[in-house]
């Protein structure tokens, strides 16, 4: 049989929010006077757009806020504004938006030395706390890629 | 100030030259953090499974704060208050929000119309700074934040923005009824707050299934439930089957989202290969153990393009699946209630407090659950100004 327990008292609060008329909650849908009407609700005053912020194509503009850090720049940026042509039902959007943030990676790493900024990838990645609390999984993995780079040298030299 | 950078999948920074954010909009408060999490979503975006998580954005979507500006059409708030801001960034005023689903504003987001913004979850979510930094731009600051009572502990309240509402949403759409068999699939922070939230629905039986054998111990004396190691159950939705009798739970509750472990095919073609958004092994399972005319409650994080699910079965079996990002908001007064009662305890799930300055660290050992890691909380150095 369903293995169910009918001793609930060292459980505090145990069906509290059990009466379903209840609950602050689900089902969550209230039906209002403004629904199936479209955008008709009093807009909150728009935020100006002092720089460039894709748009997604299943809206007609932007909506009264929005987050203005790292517009789109450079060869990512191209990709990104390609994207934001197709809707977010289409892999044409998705796609090309995560090719665009590989590319940002690398144009990352060229600003932060366009900037003398040598990034620290010891903290970065955080491989203090993997010595610390993970040191045989990080000799395993040390000596896992000296392996692999050992093998590459390897057919190289084979194949010259 | 001082504000976590993302550099690419697998790399953060702590960085000291990031801008002050400024208040745009005449709804804008500027608070300065005083505390701030790392959620298991904010793993998707670290390791770079989000599409347009753009290099320099700062992540943190679990913040509580001060007040220190505000812009002149606020007016619920002041300078000097302490506020518990909820990750969803809503209007009050779009049809959505009028049905209090803040967690689907149509006002906040202009990159992506299927989810309302979001602070710190790339631009797909609006593309807002988040809240891992000394200081944060928080629109619509009459909608969201609020004000911390008094006798509320501000490690509960920075708790109460994301992971404890959405754990108890996930229990809440599961639609449990006395009685019910709920079975959770993932003891990271958010499935032990469901495992803690179905039983106030008055659940008869609670499992959990996960493959950490920490989080397993923490979670079944956490939320005093069952928990199985999927590893070493062979077929976990055969075990839910024989444990409930042959008929299946009543409702399962997919607590893990696109980065779960247990099948080499989901792993391969959803984690490394990007082939879909992310494994789905966690939702595989749910449909497949829970009964049929059962109930799916999903509140892991999922990528926007699509799932190897057996979606088949859904149809056959009649069941009933309900999603979505919580809805803090609607939820904090009774979830406030229920940490003043004793029935939960947020911050017994943290497990680590960091300086923002080693936010590398802090999200490297949570990424690789290292030191036993369940929770932690990122302090700026603002905390103590």
């Amino acid at each position: 049989m369903k293995k169910t327990q009918s001793d609930f008292s060292h459980i505090k609060g145990w069906g509290v929010d059990a009466d379903p008329l209840d609950v602050p909650a689900y089902p969550m849908k209230k039906r209002t006077e403004n629904d199936n009407k479209g955008m008709i609700w009093e807009r909150p005053p728009q935020q100006p757009a002092l720089t460039e912020i894709l748009h997604s194509n299943e809206r007609p503009s932007l909506p009264a806020v929005f987050g203005t850090p790292n517009p789109p720049t450079g060869l990512s940026g191209k990709i990104r504004r390609f994207a934001f042509k197709y809707s977010e039902s289409s892999f044409a959007h998705w796609l090309p938006l995560l090719l665009a943030d590989r590319i940002n990676m690398f144009e990352g790493i060229a600003e932060d030395f366009q900037k003398g900024h040598v990034p620290d990838l010891v903290s970065e990645f955080g491989i203090k706390s993997e010595l610390k609390y993970n040191p045989q999984g990080f000799a395993r993995k040390v000596v896992t890629c000296l392996a692999i780079g050992a093998l590459f040298v390897l057919l190289a030299k084979r194949k010259k | 100030m001082l504000a976590m950078n993302y550099r690419g999948p697998y790399r953060v920074r702590a960085d000291r030259n990031k801008p002050m954010p400024v208040i745009e909009h005449s709804g804008d408060a500027i608070v300065r953090v005083t505390r701030s999490c790392i959620c298991g979503s904010d793993l998707h975006l670290y390791h770079g499974m989000v599409p347009d998580t753009r290099i320099g954005t700062t992540f943190g979507h679990e913040f509580i704060g001060v007040v220190e500006e505000i812009g002149a059409d606020v007016r619920n708030l002041k300078v000097g208050d302490n506020v518990l801001v909820p990750f969803n960034i809503s209007c009050g005023k779009c049809v959505f929000c009028e049905q209090q689903l803040f967690g689907n504003c149509h006002e906040s987001n202009p990159e992506a119309t299927a989810v309302g913004g979001i602070f710190g979850y790339s631009h797909t979510a609006g593309g807002y700074d988040g809240g891992q930094a000394e200081y944060v731009r928080v629109p619509y600051a009459d909608i969201g934040p609020m004000v911390i009572p008094d006798d509320l502990d501000h490690d509960d309240a920075v708790l109460l923005t994301d992971v404890v509402p959405t754990g108890y949403q996930a229990a809440e759409m599961g639609g449990i009824k006395p009685g019910d068999t709920v079975v959770i699939f993932g003891a990271g922070p958010i499935g032990i707050m469901a495992a803690k939230a179905s039983w106030l629905f008055g659940a008869g039986r609670v499992i959990v299934i996960d493959h950490l054998e920490y989080r397993l111990e923490f979670v079944k004396n956490y939320a005093q439930c069952e928990a199985y190691n999927f590893r070493s159950l062979e077929d976990p939705v055969l075990f839910i089957k024989k444990t409930t009798d042959w008929i299946g739970a009543d409702v399962c509750i997919d607590a893990v989202g696109c980065e779960a472990a247990g099948s080499a095919l989901q792993t391969i073609t959803g984690r490394k290969l990007m082939l879909q958004a992310g494994s789905a092994t966690a939702l595989h399972w749910a449909i497949n153990s829970v009964k049929k005319g059962g109930v799916v409650s999903i509140v892991g994080v999922y990528g926007p393009t699509g799932n190897l699910v057996p979606i088949g079965n859904v149809v056959n079996k009649g069941i009933t699946i309900r999603a979505n990002q919580a809805s803090v908001k609607r939820l904090l007064p009774r979830l406030i209630e229920h940490v003043r009662q004793g029935h939960i305890d947020p911050k017994a799930i943290v497990t680590h407090r960091v300086p923002l300055e080693e936010v590398g660290d802090a999200y490297h050992i949570f990424s690789a659950k290292l030191d036993n890691c369940i929770k932690t909380i990122l302090i700026p150095p603002s905390a103590n100004k």
